[in-house]
C-alpha cells in the first residue's frame, strides 16, 4: 500500500489574516507546514517528505511506539470497518481481508500480555489509534487501568488518554479506576493530577462524580492555577452526573469568578455560564457580579461568554437589560474584535427583545444594531456576513420594520454563491414580507428555485415559499388564487421530497378558504388530468403527493367540477394504479363521491343514459384496484364496486338512486386544530392516573383491599357522573367556550383586515355568502402562469386607489365645505390593500371547554434538569459532599452530634415531615423573596459609570468572618470544629491560604468601614453582609412562618413605610435599617428626605459635614406603584436599651396638577432582639459556652402560648434571631450573638401546662433585666398577642 | 459546550477524533463520514460555518471548520460557543501544533496523534475551553515533555531504538544528504522526544 499525503500548509498572508494555502503547488508530494513565517513553504521548491510504507513495515517493528502505531493504522485504513467486531473475535487464521490489521491485534495482545510496562503503554497507544479508525477496543479496559495506574507520567498520561477515547458509563471496570483516580489527584505532581483531571472529565460517571466529588472540590483551591482551572472546569461535568454536589459546591464556584488568575476566572466563568444557559432563573441573583466582571475584565473570551450569559438572563429581568444597554453599547463602539462586537450585538437584541413591551424608546440601540450588522453583511468575509444576517433574524421577530428598510442587501444575499448563506436570508424573507410585496418575493424566490440546482436548496426555497405565504394564517394573502396556482406550479418540481407538504397546502386552503373552492376545484381537476406528468417517476419523489390532495379536493368539493366526468375518467385512468397505496385509496374514496354527484346531476336533468354510462364506467374500471396489492385500496374498492352494482340494477328497473348515493357523503367537513385532542379536558371526577382495575398485588395477604376500592368507588360515582346538561347549561358553556377561545392561541384571532372576518363557530347558516371580485376572471383555461396574477394584482391595486383616490377627493370636497372633519393623511399602508376576494378563512375547531393552557413539552430525559437547583438556599448540614471516612473518626465532634438530631428528624411521623416540607417551601420562597429584593435594589439603582457596587460576599466569607474574629476561648472550638468539618458544608475556609485571606477580609472590612463613616449610603455589601446571616443560620430543620420581617413603619396615602432593622456582623454596635418606600398615590414622588432626631443611644450614619439636624436624602425617586428600598446605618451605644426614635420623611409629590410638599412622621424602633444577629453555632461548642460560668441566667414561664413548639421556635429564630442549636422533642437550645460580640444562650422548654423559656447570657448583659429581654416579644407584630404573655 | 472535535484529510480520513459525549465506534465513524461529506464538498470561499445538527445530539448544534491544504479542523458545538470565538480557537490550535511541531504536516498527526491530543487537552477539557493563550500552553506542554524525559532514566534507551528505527525508515534522508545539508534537514525533523 502506498500513501502519500499531500501538502497543507498555512501562510500568513501580509495583512497579517490567516489565509488558507488552497492553492498547494505540489499537490501529490508532501509539504510541511509553514506557519506564521514568511518563507512560506507552501511555495518553497523544496520537497519534502514521501512517505511509502508497506503493509508488511507495522507488522515488524514490535515495539517502537509511534512508528508501529502509524504503520498500522497506515495498513489498515483500508479494512472496512464493518468487520471490526469479527477481526476481533476471529483468531487470526479466521480473518482473510486483513491479514495485516489480525497480525497487528495479535500482537498488541501479544504485547498486553507482557510485564513490561513500557510495553503494555505502547500496545495501549496502538489500540487508541485503532479505536479512532473505529475499532472497538473495550475488551482492553482492564488493561488501559493497568498503564493508567503506571507511576511514570508518560504511561499515566497514555492510559488516560486511551481511556477518555474509549471508556464510557457502560465500562463495567471503571468502578476500579476511583482509587488510582483519587490517588492522582492528590499526587504531588502538578500535571499528573492534571492528567487524571482531564482524563476524568471524559468519563465521568455519577458513581466516579459522587465520590470525587469532594476531591475535585478541594483542588479548586489548590495553589497551582493550572489544577484550579481544571478543577473548576471539570466541576460541570460532576454536576451533570451527580447534581447533589452543586449546592455544596457553589459557593466556592462562585469565589472561583474572582481568582487572581484570569485562566482560573474564566473557566469559572465558563462553567457558570454552561449552568445558567439550562436554568437561568437560578443565576440570575449573579448577575450583579457577572456586570463587574464585564466592566472590568478585558479577556474577550471571557467577555463573550459573560455577555452571552446575559443575554439569556435578560429575558428573564427585563431591568437588567435596561442596565446592560449602557455597557454594551460602549463595547460596540470600542471594541475592535469582531467576535465580542457580534456577541454585544446579539445581546443588546436580546435585551430589545426582552424590553420590547415595556420600553419603546430604545431606537438608538436598535439603529446602532442594525447599522452594524449590515457592516457585517456587506462585509467580504463570508463568515461575518453569515453572521450578520443570522443576528438580524433575531431583530425582526420583535422589530420587522427596522430590518425591513434592507431588503434590497436581503435579496442580495440570495444570489450568493454560499448556501448558508443564502438560507439565513431565506430565513429573513419570512419576516420581511407584507401584503404588499409579497407576490413579489415570491416571485423572485420562484425564479430561484427554477435556477437552483441542489435538491436539498430547493426544498428549501419550496418550504419558505410555503411558510412565508401560510404565515400567521395567510395573513400576507391577498389573493388565493395567486396562491393555488403557486402552488400548481411548485408541483411541476422534479425530486422535491416536499410533495406532501404541498398537498397539506391545497387541502387547507381548499377547505378553509370556501370562496376558492371553485377555483382550486378547476386546478385540482386540471392536475388530475395531467397526473401521468406528475407520476412519471412516482415513486421516486414525493410529488406524487400533491395527487392526494387533487383527488380529495375534486372529490369533496365535486359541485363545483365543470365537467365531472371528465374528471372522473381522468381518475379511474390505469396510470393511477402505478401510485402509491394511500394515494390510490383516496382515488378510490373521492371517485364515489364524483360518482354521486354525477348522478345526482344526471337524474336532475333527467338525463339516463348518462347515468347509466357513469355506473357503467365505474363498473369498468374499478376492478382494477380490487386487485391492487395494498389492502386498503383493496377493501375500499371491493366494497365500491358491489355498491356499484347493486346501483346498476337499480337504475336498469328505473328507480331515482342519486339522493341515497349522495346521501352517503352529506355534511359538511370541518378542519380540525392539530392540537384539539389534546386540548379535551379531562371531565371532572375522572382520574386517567387511577387504575380501572386494582392491579394484581404481589402478596396474596392484601384481599381485603380490592372491597375497599370497590366501596370507596360506588360511593365516589353518583357524585362525579356528569349532570345531564340542560339548554341553559349549554348555552352558558357555549358563552364560556367562546371567552376562551378569544384567549385560545390556536384560535385564529380577528385579522387586522376589517374585510376578513372569522368564525368562532363553524356552521353553514354562519357563512356569508361570498362575493367574488368582478375583476379576476374565474375561468382559467388550463395551468394558469402566477406571475399573471401579480399583474392582475397590480391593475387592481391601482384601480383600487384610483377609486380611493376620487372618493378621497370628493371627501376632501365634501370636507372644504362643511369643514368638520379633519382630514388625515393619505398614507396606502398594507390595511390599504383590500383583498381580491372577500375571504372567509374557516377556524379550525376545537373541542368543547379546550383548556387553554399551552403546556410546553419539556424533555423528561433532559440531563439539564436534574441541574435546576435553587442555589441561593442556605446550605442545610444534610447537604455534604460525600468524604472518604476512616473508621478513627475521633476528632469530628460536631458532625457526629448534628446526626442523632437529623436522624431524630427523619423518624418523625410521615404527616409531619410533609407539613415540614411544606413549611420548607414557604421559607425557600421567602428567601427568593428576600434575595430577589436585594437583586431588585441593585437593578434599581441607577447605574454608576464604572465602579459597580461591591458584590455580595459569598457565604463562605461569612462564616470565615465570624469565625475569624474570636471573642474567647468557645470560639476557638468552633473554629476547631468547623475546620474539622472539613469541605462538608461548602462554607470551610480554604485550608491553604487561610492566612492571606483572613488579611484580605480584614483589609475589606477597613475598606468598609472607611466607606461608611464618609459616605451615609451604606454600600449594598454590607446590607448583604448583615441581611445574609439571618437566612444563613436559621437550621434548615427549622421552619420559619411565612411572614415578611419587615414590619409598617408609618403609611398615608402617598406612601408606606415598612422597615427591617439588622444587626451587622462586622461592625460593632452598627445596624442598618432598611426601609421600603411603596408609592401608593399616581403621582411621583420626587426629593425624598429622611430626618431622624437622635437620641444618645442611637445615631444615624449621617454623610460627613452634615449637622445632626440635616434630613438624608433618599437616593431615588418613586414613579406610581413601585417600591424600592433604602438603607441607613445606626451606631448604637448599648444594646441594653431598647430605643424609639422620631423621623419624618418629607418629600414632593407630583403628578398632572402639580407639585405638593408632604410630610410622613414616622418612629423607628429598635427592640432589644433588633441587636442580635444570627449566629449558627454546634452543640459542642455550646456546651462550652455553657460549661465556662462566664454566663448569667435568668428564666422567665409564659402561659397561654397556644402554638405549636416548632411554630415558637420558628417565630424566635425568625424574629429574634437566634438559632436553635440542639431540638430533643419539647426542649431547645437556641444561641444568638449581639453585634457587640455577647452570647445568649437560651433554654426553651415546654412543661406541661405551656412552654417555659430560660436565658442564660453573657456577663456584660448581666444588666438586662430579663423582662427587657424577653420584652421585645410584645413589640412584634408578629408574635404579639401570643407571646405578649411572656413577661 | 463544543461536543466534538475532528480532524481528518481530504479523502475523509480521521486524523483525529476527540468526542465531548459518549458514542460507540461504529456511530463516532459515521458522524465522522458525514461530517466529512458536509464538509468536503463546500467551496473554499464560503463560510465556515455548518448548520449540520443532525449528525450530534440536538439540532441547535453547528459545525464550525477550517480548512488547511490537506486537513479539515472540525469543531462541532452548540449555541453557546460564539462562532467567531470558535474560528480563533481552531487558529491557535494549529499555530500550537505547529509550535509544538515544528512545522506541522500531516504526518506529525500520524505519528504523533497522542501527543496531539495531549495539546488538544491543554486546551480544551470534556468540551469546555480551557486555555486561549498560545504561550501558556506551550509552556505547559513543555513542562510535560520535560518532566517525562526526566522521568525516562533507563527507559529512554527503547525511544533512542524507536528514533533510529524511525530513521532507517524513511526515505528522505538519502535525498537530503544529496542535498548536502543534512545538519540543517536532520533537526528538522518530527521531534522524536
Amino acid at each position: 500500500m502506498h500513501v502519500q499525503v499531500g501538502a497543507w500548509g498555512l501562510a500568513r498572508n501580509r495583512a497579517g489574516a490567516w489565509g488558507l494555502a488552497s492553492s498547494a503547488p505540489v499537490p501529490r508530494k508532501a509539504g510541511l507546514l509553514l506557519g506564521g513565517r514568511e518563507d512560506s513553504g507552501i511555495l518553497s521548491p523544496t520537497p519534502v517528505v514521501g512517505v511509502e510504507v508497506g503493509p508488511g513495515v507495522g507488522a515488524s517493528v514490535p515495539c517502537c511506539l509511534n512508528v508501529t502505531a502509524a504503520t498500522l493504522l497506515l495498513g489498515a485504513e483500508g479494512i472496512e470497518p464493518v468487520h471490526n467486531k469479527k477481526i476481533f473475535q476471529d483468531s487470526v487464521p479466521g480473518c482473510r481481508k486483513s491479514s495485516t490489521l489480525c497480525r497487528c491485534i495479535d500482537e498488541i495482545k501479544q504485547e498486553l500480555k507482557q510485564d513490561n510496562i513500557a510495553v503494555k503503554a505502547n500496545a495501549v497507544c496502538k489500540l487508541t489509534y485503532l479505536q479512532m479508525l473505529g475499532y472497538d477496543i473495550s475488551w482492553a479496559a482492564f488493561n488501559i487501568i493497568e498503564v493508567m495506574s503506571a507511576s511514570k507520567f508518560t504511561f499515566k498520561r497514555i492510559g488516560y488518554l486511551a481511556a477518555s477515547q474509549s471508556f464510557h458509563e457502560g465500562t463495567d471496570v471503571i468502578m476500579l479506576t476511583t482509587n488510582q483516580i483519587r490517588k492522582d489527584l492528590s499526587s504531588p505532581s502538578q500535571y499528573d493530577t492534571g492528567v487524571a483531571l482531564t482524563g476524568l472529565s471524559c468519563f465521568v460517571t455519577p458513581d466516579l462524580a459522587r465520590d470525587l466529588a469532594n476531591d475535585i472540590m478541594t483542588l479548586m483551591s489548590h495553589t497551582k492555577p493550572y489544577i484550579r482551572k481544571k478543577a473548576v472546569l471539570i466541576m460541570y461535568k460532576v454536576f451533570l452526573k451527580y447534581p447533589e454536589s452543586l449546592r455544596p459546591a457553589f459557593p466556592r464556584l462562585k469565589e472561583k469568578l474572582e481568582d487572581p488568575d484570569p485562566g482560573v476566572q474564566s473557566a469559572a466563568v465558563n462553567v457558570i455560564c454552561e449552568l445558567a444557559r439550562r436554568n437561568p432563573k437560578n443565576y440570575l441573583s449573579l448577575a450583579p457580579l457577572f456586570f463587574k466582571l464585564m466592566t472590568s475584565s478585558t479577556n474577550n473570551w471571557v467577555l463573550i461568554k459573560i455577555i452571552k450569559l446575559f443575554g439569556a438572563l435578560t429575558p428573564l429581568e427585563p431591568r437588567l437589560g435596561k442596565k446592560l444597554i449602557e455597557p454594551l453599547t460602549n463595547l460596540i463602539h470600542s471594541t475592535s474584535a469582531m467576535s465580542l462586537l457580534y456577541e454585544c450585538v446579539n445581546t443588546v437584541i436580546a435585551v430589545l427583545i426582552s424590553l420590547s413591551s415595556g420600553m419603546p424608546n430604545h431606537s438608538a440601540s436598535i439603529q446602532l444594531c442594525v447599522q452594524k450588522l449590515r457592516i457585517l453583511i456587506e462585509d467580504s468575509d463570508q463568515n461575518l456576513k453569515y453572521l450578520g444576517l443570522l443576528a438580524m433574524s433575531k431583530i425582526l421577530k420583535t422589530h420587522p420594520k427596522s430590518v425591513q428598510s434592507h431588503k434590497d442587501l436581503i435579496l442580495q444575499c440570495l444570489d450568493d454563491k454560499d448556501e448558508s448563506i443564502r438560507l439565513r436570508a431565506l430565513d429573513l424573507l419570512y419576516g420581511m414580507v407584507s401584503k404588499k410585496n409579497l407576490m413579489e418575493i415570491v416571485k423572485k424566490l420562484m425564479t430561484h428555485v427554477d435556477k437552483a440546482e441542489g435538491t436539498t436548496y430547493r426544498d428549501e426555497l419550496l418550504t419558505k415559499i410555503i411558510d412565508i405565504c401560510s404565515q400567521s394564517n395567510y395573513q400576507y394573502i391577498t389573493n388565493f388564487e395567486w396562491y393555488i396556482s403557486i402552488l400548481v406550479e411548485l408541483t411541476r418540481l422534479e425530486g422535491t421530497r416536499h410533495g406532501h407538504l404541498i398537498a397539506a397546502q391545497m387541502l387547507d386552503v381548499a377547505i378553509r378558504v370556501k370562496a376558492i373552492r371553485k377555483f382550486a376545484v378547476s386546478q385540482m381537476s386540471a392536475l388530475l388530468d395531467s397526473a401521468h406528468l406528475l407520476a412519471s417517476s412516482t415513486q421516486r419523489n414525493g410529488i406524487c403527493e400533491v395527487l392526494y390532495a387533487a383527488a380529495w379536493i375534486c372529490g369533496e368539493f365535486s359541485e363545483h367540477l365543470q365537467e365531472p366526468h371528465h374528471t372522473l375518467e381522468a381518475m379511474l385512468r390505469p396510470k393511477v394504479t402505478t401510485l402509491p397505496g394511500h394515494i390510490q385509496a383516496v382515488y378510490v374514496q373521492n371517485v364515489v363521491k364524483l360518482y354521486a354527484n354525477i348522478l345526482q346531476q344526471k337524474e336532475q336533468a333527467r338525463e339516463a343514459e348518462g347515468a347509466q354510462a357513469a355506473t357503467q364506467l365505474m363498473v369498468d374500471r374499478l376492478p382494477q384496484f380490487v386487485q391492487s396489492a395494498d389492502l386498503e385500496v383493496q377493501e375500499r374498492a371491493s366494497c365500491i364496486l358491489q355498491l356499484v352494482k347493486h346501483i346498476q340494477k337499480l337504475q336498469a328497473k328505473d328507480v331515482p338512486v342519486a339522493e341515497e348515493v349522495s346521501a352517503l357523503f352529506a355534511g359538511e367537513l370541518n378542519p380540525v386544530a392539530p392540537k384539539a385532542q389534546k386540548k379535551v379536558p379531562v371531565p371532572e371526577g375522572l382520574d386517567l392516573d387511577a387504575w380501572i382495575n386494582e392491579p394484581l398485588s404481589d402478596s396474596e395477604s392484601e384481599d381485603e383491599r380490592p372491597r375497599a376500592v370497590f366501596h370507596e368507588e360506588e360511593q365516589r360515582r353518583p357524585k362525579h357522573r356528569p349532570s345531564e346538561a340542560d339548554e341553559e347549561e349549554l348555552a352558558r358553556r357555549r358563552e364560556a367556550r367562546k371567552q376562551e377561545q378569544a384567549n385560545n392561541p390556536f384560535y385564529i384571532k380577528s385579522s387586522p383586515s376589517p374585510q376578513k372576518r372569522y368564525q368562532d363557530t363553524p356552521g353553514v347558516e354562519h357563512i356569508p355568502v361570498v362575493q367574488i371580485d368582478l375583476s379576476v376572471p374565474l375561468k382559467v383555461p388550463g395551468l394558469p402562469m402566477s406571475d399573471q396574477y401579480v399583474k392582475l394584482e397590480e391593475e387592481r391595486r391601482h384601480r383600487q386607489k384610483l377609486e380611493k383616490d376620487k372618493r378621497r377627493k370628493k371627501r376632501k370636497e365634501k370636507e372644504k365645505k362643511g369643514k368638520r372633519r379633519h382630514s388625515s393623511l393619505p398614507t396606502e399602508s398594507d390595511e390599504d390593500i383590500a383583498p381580491a376576494q372577500q375571504v372567509d378563512i374557516v377556524t379550525e375547531e376545537m373541542p368543547e371547554n379546550a383548556l387553554p393552557s399551552d403546556e410546553d413539552d419539556k424533555d423528561p430525559n433532559d440531563p439539564y434538569r436534574a441541574l435546576d437547583i435553587d442555589l441561593d438556599k442556605p446550605l442545610a448540614d444534610s447537604e455534604k459532599l460525600p468524604v472518604q471516612k476512616h473508621r478513627n473518626a475521633e476528632t469530628s465532634k460536631s458532625p457526629e452530634k448534628d446526626v442523632p438530631v437529623v436522624e431524630k428528624k427523619s423518624k418523625k411521623p410521615k404527616k409531619k415531615e410533609k407539613k415540614h416540607k411544606e413549611k420548607e417551601r414557604d421559607k425557600e420562597k421567602r428567601e427568593k423573596e428576600k434575595k430577589a429584593e436585594d437583586l431588585d435594589f441593585w437593578l434599581s439603582t441607577t447605574p454608576p459609570p464604572a465602579p459597580v457596587p461591591a458584590p455580595a460576599p459569598s457565604t463562605e466569607e461569612l462564616s470565615v468572618n465570624a469565625i475569624t474574629t474570636p471573642k474567647d476561648e468557645c470560639e476557638d472550638a468552633k473554629t476547631e470544629a468547623q475546620d474539622e468539618e472539613g469541605n462538608a458544608e461548602g462554607q470551610d475556609q480554604d485550608k491553604k491560604s487561610p492566612k492571606h485571606k483572613k488579611k484580605k477580609h480584614k483589609k475589606e472590612k477597613e475598606e468598609r468601614t472607611k466607606g461608611k463613616k464618609k459616605s451615609k449610603k451604606q454600600p449594598l455589601g454590607g446590607e448583604e453582609a448583615a441581611g445574609e446571616p439571618v437566612q444563613n443560620g436559621a437550621p434548615e430543620e427549622e421552619p420559619l412562618p411565612p411572614e415578611s420581617s419587615y414590619s409598617l413603619l408609618a403609611e398615608n396615602s402617598y406612601v408606606k413605610m415598612t422597615c427591617d432593622i439588622r444587626g451587622s456582623l462586622q461592625e460593632d454596635s452598627q445596624v442598618t435599617v432598611a426601609i421600603v418606600l411603596e408609592n401608593r398615590s399616581n403621582s411621583i414622588l420626587k426629593g425624598m428626605e429622611l430626618s431622624v432626631l437622635d437620641s444618645l443611644n442611637a445615631r444615624m450614619a449621617r454623610p460627613q459635614g452634615s449637622s445632626v439636624h440635616d434630613g438624608v436624602p433618599v437616593p431615588f425617586q418613586l414613579p406610581p406603584g413601585v417600591s424600592n428600598e433604602a438603607q441607613y446605618v445606626f451606631t448604637i451605644q448599648s444594646i441594653v436599651m431598647a430605643q424609639k426614635l422620631k423621623g419624618t420623611l418629607s418629600f414632593i409629590a407630583k403628578n398632572d396638577e402639580g407639585a405638593t410638599h408632604e410630610k410622613l412622621d414616622f418612629r423607628l424602633h429598635f427592640s432589644c432582639s433588633s441587636y442580635l444577629t444570627t449566629t449558627p453555632c454546634y452543640s459542642d461548642a455550646f456546651a462550652k459556652l455553657l460549661e465556662s460560668g462566664d454566663l448569667s441566667m435568668s428564666s422567665v414561664k409564659v402561659d397561654g402560648i397556644r402554638m405549636s413548639f416548632q411554630n415558637l421556635l420558628a417565630k424566635i429564630c425568625f424574629h429574634h434571631h437566634f438559632s436553635v442549636v440542639e431540638r430533643v422533642d419539647s426542649c431547645a437550645s437556641m444561641y444568638s450573638r449581639s453585634i457587640q460580640g455577647h452570647h445568649i444562650c437560651l433554654l426553651v422548654k415546654k412543661s406541661l401546662r405551656g412552654p417555659v423559656a430560660g436565658g442564660r447570657k453573657d456577663r456584660l448583659l448581666d444588666s438586662l433585666p430579663a423582662q427587657e429581654l424577653f420584652g421585645f416579644w410584645s413589640l412584634s407584630p408578629a408574635a404579639s398577642g401570643r407571646l405578649g404573655a411572656l413577661r | 459546550m463544543i461536543k466534538a472535535i475532528l480532524i481528518f484529510n481530504n479523502h475523509g480520513k480521521p486524523r483525529l477524533s476527540k468526542f465531548y459525549q459518549p458514542y460507540s465506534e461504529d456511530t463516532q465513524q459515521q458522524i465522522i463520514r458525514e461530517t466529512f461529506h458536509l464538509v468536503s464538498k463546500r467551496d473554499e470561499n464560503v463560510c465556515n460555518f455548518l448548520e449540520g445538527g443532525l449528525l450530534i445530539g440536538r439540532s441547535d448544534n453547528k459545525l464550525i471548520y477550517r480548512h488547511y491544504a490537506t486537513l479539515y479542523f472540525v469543531f462541532c458545538v452548540d449555541s453557546s460557543e460564539s462562532e467567531l470565538g470558535i474560528l480563533d480557537l481552531i487558529q491557535v490550535f494549529v499555530e500550537t501544533l505547529d509550535k509544538c511541531f515544528e512545522n506541522v504536516c500531516e504526518l506529525d498527526l500520524i505519528f504523533h496523534v497522542d501527543k496531539v491530543h495531549n495539546i488538544l487537552a491543554e486546551m480544551v477539557m470534556g468540551g469546555m475551553v480551557l486555555e486561549t493563550n498560545m504561550n501558556e500552553i506551550v509552556t505547559q506542554i513543555d513542562a510535560q515533555n520535560k518532566l517525562e524525559k526526566s522521568q525516562a532514566g533507563l527507559a529512554r534507551a527503547p525511544a533512542c531504538a524507536v528514533s533510529a528505527v524511525k530513521n532507517m525508515n524513511l526515505p528522505e534522508i538519502p535525498r537530503n544528504i544529496n542535498i548536502g545539508d543534512i545538519s540543517i534537514k536532520v533537526p528538522n525533523l518530527p521531534s522524536f522526544k
